[in-house]
């Protein structure tokens, strides 16, 4: 069979959400964040809410998110995400209320933010990635930093003496009252994808459904924070940060 | 809103193990060379291409064995920035 013969459109199986647009996105080679903007804009289009979409873009490495999926976006303050989001959906009870930040936005600076939000339960979803670095600014040490990893603040290695130990939030999240779904994921392989596409997916209903807040947590990778390459990175990440960040559903009502 | 509805990753591959044909496309413009791609593909047919980059001066990926692809989406799907369009159909015995 000829290779013209199977490229024919009643033959595909897999081609990039419409809703992820052509803008050439800046992240690194190899980066997570594009793996999850690709999951969201397939859950978005998967069902069928793209008018009544609204996301929340953080500041750190996804503050651009709002050029590359095509719904509309509102650009928060550094970590004031979830409280824009608890303002969107109050007005707007219709609306899927997303935010997207990372770990330096959610775990640092907009800590207290999150765990209110969380706890009031509003009724938004919270797309967490957690890189365990300050990928944006130069790969600083961040909260969720784990100990002994070496990065631009502490380049020998993180010391609870000194720095404290890595800030487990999806946990915290879980024991609140308001929170329905809090999840931990990870997008380092297909099967992994999948699981974090089906998270995505409950996290977006019970925005739409008004069930209470609902947080997917995905570990992530910064090759270029982590100076390693992509598949290094994906295999850094599974022999180091799964064993202190352990994957699955931490919640679910 | 609609019935969950998969259809970016629909498997329409038959219960009986019928013989299948892929074949992908590659944004190369898009495409980073992070490789990812080459890791997933369970028959190791992706490859860099050789001394060649695109305007970005990223290297892009190529698939080397046409013949052998299954269409499994395995690519296409942990490719981050969404270069990858695959094609599937049944093969004729």
């Amino acid at each position: 069979m000829e290779r013209n013969d199977i490229i024919a459109p009643e033959n595909l199986v897999y081609k990039k959400p419409t809703l992820l647009n052509d803008t050439d996105m800046h992240y690194c080679p190899g980066c997570s964040h594009g793996v999850v903007h690709k999951l969201i804009a397939e859950v978005i289009e998967e069902m069928g809410i793209e008018e009544k979409a609204v996301g929340v873009s953080p500041v750190g490495c996804a503050v651009f998110a709002y050029k590359y999926i095509d719904i509309d976006w509102q650009e928060a303050a550094h970590g004031r995400a979830p409280a824009i989001a608890t303002a969107i959906k109050r007005l707007w009870p219709d609306r899927l209320v997303f935010t997207y930040q990372g770990d330096g936005d959610l775990a640092c600076i907009g800590t207290a933010e999150t765990i209110h939000a969380l706890n009031r339960g509003e009724n938004i979803a919270i797309i967490f990635i957690n890189n365990a670095i300050y990928g944006m600014t130069g790969g600083q040490m961040a909260p969720t930093t784990l100990m002994g990893m070496k990065t631009a603040t502490c380049p020998y290695g993180r010391q609870a003496d000194l720095h404290g130990y890595p800030l487990k939030i999806t946990e915290i999240a879980a024991t609140l009252e308001g929170t329905c779904f809090v999840s931990r994921q990870s997008v380092h392989s297909v099967a992994a994808i999948r699981k974090a596409k089906r998270a995505i997916r409950q996290a977006f209903e019970n925005s739409v459904n008004r069930r209470g807040s609902s947080l997917v947590e995905i570990v992530s990778t910064c090759s270029s924070g982590w100076k390693k390459t992509p598949i290094e990175a994906n295999q850094w990440m599974e022999e180091h940060m799964f064993e202190y960040y352990h994957l699955g559903d931490l919640k679910s009502i | 809103m609609v019935p969950y509805h998969d259809n970016h990753t629909t498997d329409k591959r038959p219960s009986t193990m019928a013989k299948m044909k892929g074949a992908i496309t590659i944004n190369t413009e898009r495409c980073k060379g992070c490789s990812l791609c080459v890791a997933a593909c369970p028959l190791n047919i992706i490859e860099l291409a050789d001394k060649m980059v695109n305007r970005r001066g990223y290297r892009y990926v190529e698939q080397v064995n046409q013949d052998a692809c299954t269409g499994c989406t395995s690519c296409a799907i942990v490719c981050p920035d969404g270069c990858i369009t695959v094609y599937r159909k049944k093969v004729e015995s």
